[in-house]
């Protein structure tokens, strides 16, 4: 018999409307890696909170190296063992490495520990501590480092490293590739390798490791179990399955991992920039003189890791951000200092990278979302009144078209899922004649079922004629749309080249910044 | 210009800057801790009257100290609970008390001491610290004042070690730029929020003490006069440090100096102007002129556990 780390039996969370994990059986074994595959919405990441302590589940039982327990809050799982990297790293910028890592354990200068709060900290034994298990476990850090001057990958090093030292023998990793480069994924990978191995007559760590990438389960996984719907549909080994089977367990159904498109027919040039340079927030230089040219009929990737300056590379193509430098021109019109509405006029559809943030209004309903855009003019507008019938009319075809799942076109979009308040911006910018779409992130966070929609829906438009500008940080997805890929480093277009030149590798060291 | 009134400037500099400090050091405990906290006004206004009146009636100004701090510490708990607990928007819960302050101040000041003649108590001693206050120059500044002025300096530093040095102030740091990350290790984010705004109250309640107590030794309607809004802008400019604010409340408080000597200096310039100095100073300085500086990322916002 192997020994279980962890294991949790029939456990159902409900939350009002739905029933987030339904009778779940999971466990951990010790020393093994084990996948939690699931698309969003799957239950995943409730399971996981209950397992550490975030939430209390309405029903089931957990065990820890054997013995029933009730984690009630992070603090008990914590001292049980239990570490946990979550998807958005739960760091604080503006402290140190080691402020971060010893937040809520801090050890204090043994002469002043009287009043444990109020003591003098002990940073130099800290980063010993810090330094002595980053070169065990081969994951690099620098103490002294700020937080936020941090490359994502360090960051991230930072969580685990943040774990080991509340001693976790029990390790959760909730979507931890999801901004990595292909080359950072594989570090990790090695990472997780060397903390599952056995030290002396110790077991090694065990790992949750939560992902939807289907080739890492694949990669790295001892054993693989599959959620859909908040059921658990089942387990396997990846010697014994393929990502076929894992993508049909995952959504329920066949599903197609390629997108099926033809040949780009690129013709004349629709986005012309350059020489760009614009600021970030904090007034640095994020996109440093970018020069690239989107055809008519084709779809421009940029691939690059987060934080590149691609947001604000987009943000000032759509007039939200106004450049410093440079020329931006859209069918030939000058639109370097055009306002939003000016752009959009022109024919430019924007997927915004955060869709609640800057594509919807999330406390309006579903069918005032959908003419954010054009309520201004006719058939919307009458003068200065907005025709409600006719608002009401296009949101009802949209919903029907875009199969957007709502109860109603009253229905705030705040209350959509993620997948269907991206259907939402979709419609609505497809809804009228475009010559030029500029997509950021457009899948981040969505189902497969959804993300099929989306790329067919990318695919589509460039069919129909219309220049396509994708930035995505997800490189299979640049891999599997884009017909010219670009990689934006530090703000600069390192590289430009055709699709079929790609491979993942080169791409992942060029988004690395190797070159 | 004479070497006495250089001195004198600098000594009154410091007087001026202490209720600014202290509003300011009240404001960094809040917001640190991620509780917007413009009613600071109202609290020292606040403090101000019920530490005078306890002073008053018990003849101790100790009574009317301690008075004052547990003044500032309730108005305090009032926000924290208004913020913390329900949510509401800090903003308002703060102008809530500044207006709460002026009222209730004005009333019971009218209620109590109106039928008397000019009540008033006598003010702190000044004391002159032993060998350091004979230092030329140095001593007649710095070591020759009453006990507040005092208290303030060492709480200066002292916050500044519990806010950089002890788990306490990282966890308070911790809190106030991201919440959530503290609540996955365990830290009690409300309990932390509810502490530092009182805490930082009872400063505010101290700032109060010092204008009744250790100032003028009565009170006077208003008499906080924008100071706990000075105190904040002290706090911005100083960028939610302790020693950035004093710093910043030294400016402060020596342009008031400076229009308070140069009124006596009589150079011809009508003395409301010379008023002015400290306020637009502030208009200036909140108006980034100096450099933007960034608050603590989740100042303002309530945190709500998933």
């Amino acid at each position: 018999m192997v020994a279980l780390a962890l294991q949790v039996k029939g456990i159902t969370k409900r939350y009002p409307g739905v029933i987030a994990n339904h009778e779940v059986d999971f466990d951990l074994r010790k020393g093994e890696i084990h996948v939690l595959l699931g698309e969003n919405g799957a239950g995943k990441t409730t399971l996981m909170n209950i397992i550490y302590g975030l939430s209390m589940p309405d029903e089931g039982e957990c065990y820890l190296d054997g013995e029933l327990i009730q984690i009630t809050d992070p603090n008990l799982a914590i001292s049980r063992g239990i570490g946990m990297v979550h998807q958005h790293f739960m760091l604080v910028p503006t402290l140190t490495v080691v402020e971060n890592i010893i937040l809520g354990v801090e050890s204090l200068r043994p002469r002043t520990a009287f009043l444990r709060q109020l003591s003098l900290l002990d940073l130099a034994s800290a980063t010993k501590r810090i330094e002595s298990l980053s070169k065990q476990y081969g994951l690099e850090v620098d103490p002294a480092a700020y937080v936020r001057d941090l490359p994502v990958g360090a960051q991230q090093r930072v969580e685990i490293v943040k774990a080991l030292y509340r001693e976790a023998d029990i390790l959760i990793l909730d979507e931890p590739t999801a901004v990595l480069t292909p080359q950072e994924a594989d570090d990790l990978f090695q990472v997780m390798r060397a903390l599952v191995q056995p030290r002396g007559d110790k077991h090694g760590k065990s790992i949750i490791f939560i992902t939807h990438k289907l080739k890492e389960v694949l990669a790295v996984a001892d054993r693989i179990t599959v959620l859909r719907g908040g059921r658990v549909v089942g387990s396997t080994m990846p010697s014994a399955t393929t990502e076929n089977e894992l993508a049909a367990m995952m959504v329920g159904r066949e599903v197609v991992l390629t997108v099926p498109k033809g040949p780009a027919r690129p013709q004349e040039p629709v986005l012309e920039v350059q020489d760009l340079k614009v600021l970030d927030d904090r007034h640095l230089v994020a996109v440093d003189g970018v020069s690239l040219e989107v055809r008519k009929g084709e779809i421009l990737g940029v691939a690059g890791v987060q934080g590149n300056g691609q947001r604000e590379l987009v943000e000032s193509l759509t007039g939200l951000r106004k450049p410093v430098g440079g020329h931006v021109r859209i069918l030939g019109q000058e639109t370097t200092l055009a306002s939003p509405r000016r752009i959009t006029e022109l024919g430019t559809a924007h997927i915004p990278e955060d869709r609640q943030k800057h594509g919807l209004v999330l406390s309006d309903p579903v069918k005032d979302n959908l003419v954010l855009n054009t309520y201004y003019r006719p058939p919307f507008a009458h003068r200065a009144v907005i025709a409600r019938e006719q608002v009401a009319d296009n949101a009802a075809r949209l919903v029907r078209e875009f199969d957007i799942r709502t109860p109603s076109i009253e229905t705030a979009t705040s209350n959509l899922s993620g997948g269907n308040q991206q259907k939402t911006i979709v419609a609505r910018e497809f809804s009228r004649p475009i010559q030029l779409l500029i997509a950021a992130q457009p899948t981040r966070g969505l189902d497969v079922g959804s993300i099929e929609f989306i790329h067919g829906q990318l695919v589509k438009r460039r069919d129909d004629g219309c220049a396509v500008l994708l930035v995505s940080a997800e490189l299979d997805e640049i891999m599997a749309l884009a017909d010219r890929i670009a990689v934006m480093y530090k703000g600069k277009i390192v590289s430009v080249m055709p699709a079929e030149e790609a491979t993942r590798e080169k791409l992942g060291l060029l988004m690395a910044g190797v070159s | 210009m004479d070497m006495r009134i250089i001195i004198g400037l600098f000594a009154l500099t410091l007087v001026k800057a202490t209720p600014l400090t202290l509003g300011a050091l009240s404001g960094v405990f809040c917001e640190r801790s991620g509780v917007v906290n413009i009613g600071i006004e109202g609290m020292m206004l606040t403090s101000a009257f019920t530490g005078f009146s306890a002073a008053f009636f018990s003849g101790s100004a100790l009574v009317g100290i301690a008075v004052a701090l547990a003044t500032g510490g309730l108005l305090a708990l009032l926000h924290a609970v208004l913020c913390i607990r329900f949510e509401l928007n800090q903003i308002i819960s703060g102008t809530v008390i500044n207006l709460m302050a002026v009222g209730v101040t004005g009333y019971f000041n009218r209620v109590i001491f109106s039928g008397r003649t000019v009540p008033g108590v006598e003010t702190l001693p000044r004391v002159e610290i032993p060998l350091l206050a004979d230092i030329p120059f140095i001593g007649p500044i710095l070591f020759q004042h009453q006990p507040i002025v005092f208290t303030t300096i060492i709480l200066v530093f002292l916050v500044h070690i519990v806010l950089f040095h002890t788990p306490w102030g990282l966890r308070t740091r911790a809190v106030g730029e991201h919440p959530r990350a503290a609540d996955t290790l365990g830290i009690d984010v409300f309990k932390v929020r509810y502490i530092n705004v009182v805490v930082g109250g009872m400063i505010a309640g101290l700032a109060g003490a010092f204008l009744t107590l250790e100032a003028v030794g009565t009170f006077e309607k208003l008499m906080s006069n924008g100071r706990g809004f000075i105190a904040l802008a002290a706090m911005v400019f100083g960028k939610w440090s302790p020693v950035g604010a004093f710093g910043a409340a030294l400016l402060f408080g020596f342009a008031e100096a400076l229009g308070v000597r140069l009124q006596i200096e009589n150079i011809g310039i009508p003395y409301q102007f010379l008023g002015m100095l400290p306020y637009l100073l502030t208009i200036i300085v909140l108006a980034g002129v100096v450099g933007r500086s960034t608050p603590p990322a989740a100042s303002g916002q309530p945190y709500r556990k998933e």
